[in-house]
């Protein structure tokens, strides 16, 4: 294996390995920076924008560019977080999210980003679009109000499922997550124990007869930010109190 | 086997079941029968190995692609700005009421569909529109009714071509009505060349040193970014993995954009010969022409020139009797996608997948086409290489600017009095170009097309190059009557259509700035939206993946910049907490005169 090198991400240290995405860098050195569509087990996808970091002072996406050496980068400044709030609020607004009655409140990574960052009420306007719903399949529905359009379950499907239940169709605002069947989810392959389903970040694919299993309390979310998993990892951090386990 | 199963069956086949071959495999399904069907998708699905979901994506991806059957004849009328301003909207409005239906539809007899779209690449002869694949120009109300009945008539849009344009416009492989409106030629681009020449000398040399030419020139891309073409060709001829790839970015989508077009029509013999250059420089023996969708009226007219270059040993094999030099060039149709432009979805595109970006690194020239390494360059590019090659590399370097060598096809439009096709050393100044395409005191000048800026009169007399004003052609200008908001709005209708949709910014934020600005225009503006406009605006050019979303909000940003009289007007302040144009006494007058009604019980 080649040798490992060094970066700085806010002025600090890290050591990277060749081959590593500044996000995979980062997390491995406990430094948290905010993303919504990559996923550790998955390929890096590049669509939410979230994990944008100034490197050497140009936006890049931490989850699609390699960690080089001496690369210096920025993540946690004021304007960065703003631009994410931007980001989460577009993804708010774009969809038809409803916190109060969704089955994924408290494990949801959209939810839990938008409490992270600050955000009570977006700054657009809601767009209210017309989207679908499939309950057709015995252990699986869609919610398509919900989807933002992250990619993990067209991956995990591909990828590590190996059977592409889902893809996009469509182009623009009009574009949609979509299944390898002409209109219900039932006429697909897709299982309950599959990736695809338990990689959703937020309440678009859920597996039916789960909800609400944790109580308002023990969810993912209740105690620790987002992300306070990665930072415990960091040498010197004191401990996380829950979090992701 | 029903027909529609043999015909998909034929058509795959003839692809070799290659699913690369998936932008020409629907669209032949189209023509043949329609529209790409949900049966379509599974046979084609079957057909090619691939999932039925990926066809569907690849289908609802590009605006000429459709899954449900339109008209025989589907007439598009082109929404341009420059075509709304030469009188679109009447036109429009004829071919809506002569065929009774609203532009989406089709009529009941399945004769006709009506609809928008994006520019054309006819802005010079506007308002325009394609019926099939054939462009009418200089429309009027009038003419779109006769051209309405005529087809009732005879059922044949190429019949409404009466009296034909000039060059090869005429030619019998294209017999359109569009004209070339060359306007001013330069010693470039617009000059005569002998087929074979530029070729002869390069292969005089060795590729290193033609790629040194190259750089010599200075020669830097033309299709809007500007990189140093010989720099690109260095990268790929030295990037590993075989074999390489030639591209020619013939998209052309920009608004306000046709400079490709002339060169398509009329020089196609300096484009081939530069791809041939970029061939055996890098040792690619593949060159793909990405033709869009709407120039696919000229296809003919290019694969007969491709096929006398081929007779002429100047494509195919051992050309010019130089054994091992194997080279040939293939034409790819686009299918209504601006993104396709961008190079990384061009590539995509050809692969037979979605117009999306590719993520970068790795770039095309590491890894492109088919994970090969890949030379993507505009056509006006490749006809200064094989010029550079002709002349010489210092004759290039001394024609232009110091830091712009050689010339600049522009494509003129909107409010002047001759609007075409100029070819203009580098370096020459915005207002000597206005005073002679004939602009009357123009209010301003989109530079570069929506993704450039909107320029005033206080910068009229900056330079066009790259390091000043910086552009891929396009020039509209506006003349005093026009509204610099309304202009910014309509390029927001633009980018929010053409979305990819892959990242959230320009997904979302192109329509987001779209509809501000519409409330803007409607009159509910308020001072807040200034500020909140630029906030978005550098959000979605600071994050978006693509130059699609990095541009898109350039008119709002410099409209914004230059123009802020005209925003200002209508984004008054907050009066007593409450928006100027709120009507307190309308909102609350039912309620009142229901608690009137109450009292007075
Ligand atoms: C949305 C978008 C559309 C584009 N459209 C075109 C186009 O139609 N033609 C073109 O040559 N370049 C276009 N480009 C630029 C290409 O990505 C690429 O830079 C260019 O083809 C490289 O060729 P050049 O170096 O010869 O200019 C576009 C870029 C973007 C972001
Ligand atoms: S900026 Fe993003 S959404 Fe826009 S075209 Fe590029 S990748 Fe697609
Ligand atoms: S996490 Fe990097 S773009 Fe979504």
């Amino acid at each position: 294996m080649s040798e490992s090198f060094t970066l700085t991400i806010d002025g600090v240290e890290v050591t990277a390995q060749p081959g590593q995405s500044i996000l995979q860098a980062a997390d491995a050195a406990g430094v948290y920076i905010p993303r919504l569509c990559a996923h550790p087990e998955l390929e890096a996808f590049g669509a939410c924008r979230v994990c944008t970091v100034k490197v050497n002072g140009r936006p890049q996406a931490a989850c699609t560019t390699p960690a080089t050496k001496g690369m210096i980068v920025e993540n946690d400044t004021p304007e960065l977080n703003e631009h994410r709030r931007s980001l989460i609020e577009m993804l708010f607004v774009e969809g038809n999210h409803f916190c109060m009655f969704c089955e994924r409140s408290g494990n949801c990574e959209l939810q839990a980003l938008a409490y992270r960052l600050g955000i009570d009420a977006p700054r657009h306007d809601y767009q209210y679009p017309a989207r679908t719903l499939d309950g057709s399949h015995p252990e699986v529905f869609i919610d398509r109000n919900r989807c933002i359009l992250c990619g993990r379950c067209v991956r995990a499907s591909r990828d590590v499922d190996g059977k592409h239940v889902f893809d996009f169709v469509g182009r623009g605002k009009g574009k949609r997550i979509w299944i390898d069947a002409e209109s219900r989810l039932a006429d697909t392959p897709l299982e309950g124990e599959d990736k695809a389903v338990e990689v959703c970040p937020v309440g678009a694919i859920l597996r039916k007869g789960a909800a609400y299993a944790a109580p308002i309390g023990r969810r993912l979310y209740d105690h620790d930010p987002i992300g306070a998993d990665i930072e415990a990892k960091r040498v010197g951090a004191p401990a996380a109190k829950g979090g992701k386990s | 086997m029903s027909e529609l199963a043999t015909g998909v069956r034929e058509i795959c086949d003839r692809s070799g079941g290659d699913r690369a071959r998936m932008m020409d495999i629907v669209q032949e399904v189209q023509a043949r029968f329609g529209c790409v069907s949900g049966e379509a998708l599974n046979l084609i699905a079957a057909a090619t190995g691939v999932h039925r979901v990926e066809v569907e994506g690849v289908v609802s991806f590009y605006t000429f692609l459709s899954g449900r059957p339109k008209g025989r004849m589907v007439i598009r009328v082109c929404d341009d700005i420059v075509d709304e301003m030469s009188g679109m909207r009447p036109v429009a409005e004829a071919f809506s009421q002569e065929l009774g239906i609203p532009f989406g539809g089709t009529t009941p007899d399945g004769q006709f569909s009506l609809e928008y779209t994006a520019c054309i690449g006819l802005s010079d002869q506007a308002p325009a529109a394609l019926i099939n694949d054939v462009p009418v120009t200089y429309l009027s109300s009038d003419k779109a009714r006769e051209i309405v009945a005529a087809l009732r008539r005879h059922g044949d849009p190429r019949k409404l071509v009466h009296r034909l344009g000039d060059g090869n416009n005429a030619h019998p492989l294209v017999r359109s009505m569009v004209h070339n409106s060359i306007r001013s030629k330069g010693p470039i681009v617009f000059a005569p060349f002998e087929d074979g020449s530029a070729l002869r000398k390069a292969i005089a040399m060795s590729p290193v040193e033609v790629i040194r030419d190259i750089k010599t020139s200075r020669l830097r891309g033309r299709g809007g970014a500007g990189f140093p073409t010989g720099m690109k060709w260095e990268f790929v001829r030295a990037a590993e993995g075989e074999p390489k790839y030639v591209f020619c970015n013939a998209d052309e989508g920009e608004p306000g954009t046709f400079k490709d077009r002339v060169i398509l029509t009329e020089y196609s013999g300096l484009l081939f010969e530069g791809m041939t250059i970029a061939g055996y420089a890098m040792g690619a023996q593949l060159g793909i022409l990405y033709l869009r969708g709407e120039y696919a009226y000229l296809r003919l007219l290019l694969e007969h020139f491709l096929d006398e270059r081929r007779r002429r040993g100047l494509l195919g094999r051992n050309i010019l009797g130089r054994a091992g030099f194997d080279f040939d060039i293939r034409i790819q149709m686009g299918a209504g996608a601006y993104v396709c432009g961008e190079e990384t979805s061009l590539i995509s595109s050809c692969e037979g997948r979605r117009g999306d970006p590719k993520n970068r690194p790795p770039f095309p020239a590491q890894r492109g086409y088919l994970g090969k390494p890949t030379a993507v360059n505009n056509v006006e590019t490749f006809c200064c290489v094989a010029r550079i090659l002709d002349q010489s590399p210092g004759w290039f370097a001394q024609i232009g600017s110091r830091q712009s060598a050689g010339t600049k096809l522009f494509s003129v439009s909107g409010d002047v009095a001759s609007p075409g096709v100029y070819e203009y050393p580098f370096g020459v100044r915005l207002r000597q170009v206005l005073e002679e395409v004939g602009a009357e005191s123009p209010i301003a000048v989109q530079i570069g097309g929506p993704s450039g800026q909107m320029v005033g009169p206080a910068d009229f007399d900056r330079t066009i190059c790259y390091d000043d004003l910086a552009t891929g052609g396009s020039m509209i200008v506006f003349g005093p009557e026009r509204d610099p908001v309304y202009i910014a709005k309509r390029f927001l209708d633009f980018f929010a259509h053409e979305s990819c949709g892959y990242c959230t910014p320009c997904r979302v934020g192109t329509e987001l700035m779209r509809k501000k600005l519409a409330a803007i225009l409607d009159g509910r503006g308020e001072a807040d939206d200034l500020p909140y406009l630029e906030d978005l605006a550098r959000t979605v050019k600071f994050t978006s993946r693509c130059g699609l979303g990095q541009t898109a909000p350039n008119p709002v940003l410099s409209t914004l910049k230059n123009f802020r009289d005209a925003f200002e007007r209508r984004c008054p302040a907050r009066q007593e907490g409450r928006r100027a144009a709120f009507d307190l006494a309308a909102a609350t007058a039912e309620a009142e005169s229901i608690v009137l009604e109450q009292a007075a019980r």
